[in-house]
């Protein structure tokens, strides 16, 4: 069983918050989920879309089609007509099929509701739209509509008893209408599955979710699509948990507020997307210099400069590896879905405190907006690195907060002991921070720095291979668009082909000896990316000095849908083949 | 309790003889150790130009930042551990500059902190072009012609912005710098010093003897009333014969970390951070 839903209207009619309803109505019937939205920068007007896809297995991505499209306005069908399925339907607001049928597919069924009327009759606000459409919804499929009832209750009962009684009966009187009308359904069946309770939560919600179990207590940030997300979801939780969440003057006062946090020895984040990791730059060196752990999370979306600012896309990656004047350790992490921003952001935060170096944690607007249901979080053990305790201060004489160590890590401090006063120092300085221009003191220092790199590239997991260890195509692949590809490999099952794909996490430092590997034994390697110039095909090529053989590329600030990655697989192989 | 010469460090200064930062740091010497704070329980947060070496030469915690961002750098640690003492030394160009638009916020918040400014109404580390404090038309390196915008009053500007107390100092006078300083660390709340500091090497025009001839002391003013905020206005206008330096206003109203919630019972830093539970947020999300 898989079914593909997609609610569309103007911006304010409230799309996503339908979407999440009837998102979680399906995780609470034991299946999984996956969402995702589409929207223009706007707060009014324009067209919003949320397609929410379930089955009773885990679900990667959404699709290119649509089973039942919910159209709040004609726009919408008009827009997404052609991506009906064969046997898809469309709900939409109006007492009658019009004689044109909106110029839709003789095969694909029409199901007028009128959703606006049955909203005022009940009492309710317009908004309430969405709520009668999720219950006939739910009567066209054969779905339990008491699941939904108990969410409703759930959601709403913060507000008032009235607000829980109203939803719950325009959900009702759109599911009643539809079992009136047309008692038959859809033709489309969605049961409750299990009894398991998934979450669903979005990239963002699980950085935050992340980094509160990791223990950051201190979050600085501007809001900026896509990464906005972390910040209410953090500012929300701030007296939960105990902390600071600052909204800053700009992404700069953000950055460097962190540091300073971080500096005064408690965990801290900012996040932002390209445009705010910009302003960024220049202290995020300064984090480098002075050693100050840091985790950043940017999340892409297309630039240059604003570009399209709610839309997905995976240009910066070789933005973050370079960002910033002289050569520094960093660490770059790109998880490819829920489950693993809940963990990059954990070992972001042992690996920044253990390495006392910047983290970046790269996501996309896709990972970070879209909902994916996750049975568990693992948390990560927090692990503080060198980190003196007073008793261990108490017993010290000299301290040198730079010491030249083997290992390049220099033990740290929590600033405000007798015997541990010094200073950080964006100029390069002498072991105990000193101001030092000295040439064999800088070259020391360098590579002091630089060695830390080693260490932290033989810590981290090599990339995961998914699929068989022989395949006649081997994708290659960073980020999002991980959950389109896992989809794609199980369509190209069914075309003869067979696949595999190396998800490269962790991008600095780059798992060489892996993708080296695995680029070695490929028949046909295949770099799959969201941008323009194939970022990662040319990494693998200056770490590895091996080449992809093709690829695969869209930047229409869209993600990829899993048929498009399929075909396009299946177009290679047969020109290949030929 | 520490003296003055126990925030002393090894390190002889690199200014240029006769330079203004001279007078500041015997003052700040001084007023440190009349705070009764110890090395360790102060961190001082200073920026890059000139001024920014001042940290090499005092003995207490330090960071040396970037141009201009000295003050969300306090910040941060400020709001992660409220209980250490904060200092930003910073230049005309870093603080009126580079960095204003942080110096306006960081005065409506009223964080717990005292930025002193070496305003020498020059960028002297860079040789001498102007800055948002040179006098209209002041020739100087990058404005050959005369600098064509009138400067920034960082006095009035902070009767506007929120400060809590705003001061002015001359470095030729570090005994009453010192006490501007004592004082501006023993007040709750956004602390300003803007400090006239003759550069030596490059501005020929606010030298040591024309700050001398002209600077009056507010304290000497016979019924000036620092919580007059009309009457600190009017003074911070004065600018030609008369130089006011002094005390021009002060206020009491809570700080920034006064009314953060999660900041009453202890510094975020004490708080422990392992073993984080997030049961109960989870159930948001079924
Ligand atoms: C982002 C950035 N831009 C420019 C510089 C170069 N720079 C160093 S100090 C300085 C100006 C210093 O003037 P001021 O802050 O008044 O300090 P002073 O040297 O007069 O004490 C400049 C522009 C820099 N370090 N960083
Ligand atoms: S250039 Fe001016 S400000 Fe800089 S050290 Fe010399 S006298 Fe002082």
């Amino acid at each position: 069983m898989e079914f593909s839903w997609m609610v569309g209207g103007e911006a304010g009619f409230g799309i996503m918050a339908s979407g999440l309803t009837l998102s979680k109505t399906f995780a609470r019937g034991g299946l999984h989920v996956f969402d995702t939205i589409e929207y223009p920068s706007l707060i009014r007007g324009g067209h919003n879309t949320c397609m929410v896809r379930t089955a009773n297995r885990e679900v990667h991505s959404h699709t290119g089609y649509i089973d039942m499209l919910v159209a709040l306005n004609e726009e919408t069908i008009h827009l997404h007509k052609d991506e009906m399925a064969q046997t898809g339907c469309i709900l939409f607001d109006g007492m009658h099929e019009p004689e044109d049928r909106f110029g839709v597919h003789a095969d694909i069924s029409l199901f007028p509701i009128p959703l606006g009327d049955i909203v005022k009759d009940i009492g309710g606000r317009p908004i309430m739209r969405n709520t009668a459409a999720i219950g006939a919804t739910i009567a066209l499929i054969g779905y339990d509509l008491s699941i939904l009832e108990d969410l409703l209750a759930d959601m709403f009962k913060r507000k008032s008893e009235d607000v829980v009684r109203d939803n719950i009966h325009v959900a009702r009187a759109g599911y009643d209408f539809m079992m009136d009308n047309h008692p038959g359904g859809s033709g489309i069946i969605v049961k409750p599955q299990d009894n398991y309770r998934r979450m669903v939560v979005t990239g963002n919600e699980a950085v935050g979710l992340g980094a509160l179990s990791a223990g950051c207590t201190f979050y600085s940030a501007y809001p900026m699509t896509p990464a906005s997300g972390i910040l209410h979801f953090l500012a929300a939780e701030e007296r939960n948990y105990n902390l600071v969440v600052k909204h800053t003057e700009d992404e700069l006062a953000a950055i460097l507020m962190a540091i300073g946090a971080s500096h005064a020895g408690v965990r801290a984040m900012t996040a932002s997307s390209g445009g705010g990791f910009s302003l960024m730059v220049e202290a995020l060196g300064l984090a480098a210099m002075t050693e100050t752990p840091l985790v950043i999370m940017e999340g892409q979306r297309p630039g240059p400069s604003t570009g399209l600012a709610t839309r997905t896309e995976q240009g910066d990656l070789r933005f973050v590896l370079h960002a910033s004047q002289g050569d520094f350790p960093r660490v770059v992490i790109a998880p490819g879905d829920v489950e693993e921003c809940f963990q990059a952001a954990g070992h972001a935060f042992n690996l920044a405190e253990k390495y006392q170096v910047p983290v970046i944690i790269l996501t996309d607007k896709f990972l970070t907006e879209s909902h994916k249901t996750v049975l568990a979080f693992e948390p990560v053990p927090v692990d503080r690195g060198m980190l003196l305790d007073e008793a261990h201060l108490d017993r010290i004489t000299d301290y040198k907060r730079y010491e030249i160590t083997d290992s390049g890590i220099s033990p740290r401090i929590i600033p405000g002991h007798r015997n541990g006063v010094f200073r950080a120092n964006s100029n390069e300085h002498d072991e105990y921070g000193f101001d030092l221009e000295d040439p064999l003191n800088r070259t020391a220092m360098m590579d002091k720095r630089m060695r830390k790199l080693e260490q932290i590239a033989s810590e981290l997991p090599e990339p995961h291979l998914y699929g068989p260890q022989k395949a006649d195509v081997t994708l290659l692949s960073w980020g999002s668009t991980k959950g389109p590809i896992l989809e794609a490999m199980l369509l190209l099952k069914n075309n003869n082909i067979t696949v595999n794909f190396l998800q490269i996490m962790n991008l600095h430092p780059f798992p060489l000896e892996k993708v080296t590997r695995i680029m070695k034994r490929a028949t046909l390697t295949i770099d799959v990316e969201n941008n323009k110039t194939a970022q990662l095909a040319g990494l693998i090529r200056e770490h590895t000095g091996l080449k992809v053989d093709e690829k695969i590329l869209k930047y229409s600030g869209r993600p990829f849908t899993p048929e498009e990655i399929a075909n396009s697989v299946a177009e290679v192989v047969e020109h290949g083949r030929k | 309790m520490a003296e003055s010469k126990d925030f002393r460090t090894d390190k002889k200064p690199v200014w240029c003889p006769g330079c203004g930062n001279f007078g500041i740091l015997t003052a700040l010497r001084g007023a440190l150790a009349d705070s009764g704070y110890e090395p360790h329980q102060l961190m001082i947060v200073s920026g890059i130009g000139c001024h920014g070496a001042v940290i090499q030469y005092v003995n207490a915690n330090g960071f040396h930042s970037i141009h201009g961002r000295t003050l969300p750098v306090a910040t941060g640690i400020h709001l992660a551990n409220h209980e250490l003492c904060i200092l930003t030394m910073v230049g005309d160009g870093d603080g009126y500059g580079i960095g204003m638009g942080h110096f306006i916020h960081a005065m409506r918040r009223n964080l717990d902190m005292t930025q002193i400014v070496h305003n020498n109404k020059l960028y002297s580390l860079t040789t001498g072009q102007t800055s948002p404090t040179t006098d209209k038309g002041r020739p100087t390196k990058s404005t050959p012609f005369g600098v064509i915008e009138i400067p920034v009053n960082p006095l009035t500007l902070a009767l506007s912005s929120g400060a809590t107390y705003i001061s002015r100092g001359f470095a030729g006078d570090p005994p009453h710098l010192r006490k501007l300083i004592a004082d501006a660390m023993a007040h709750k709340g956004f602390a300003l010093v803007d400090v006239l500091q003759p550069c030596i090497t490059f501005n020929h025009a606010n030298t040591n003897a024309f700050y001398k001839e002209r600077v009056y002391k507010l304290e000497d003013e016979t019924g000036y009333d620092p919580g007059d905020r009309q009457a600190a206005y009017e003074r911070a206008l004065e600018w030609g014969e008369r130089i006011p330096i002094g005390l021009f206003y002060r206020e009491s109203r809570p700080t920034y970390e006064d009314e953060v919630v999660t900041l009453k019972d202890m510094p975020l830093v004490k708080r422990p951070i392992k073993g984080v539970d997030i049961t109960k947020t989870l159930e948001q999300f079924l």
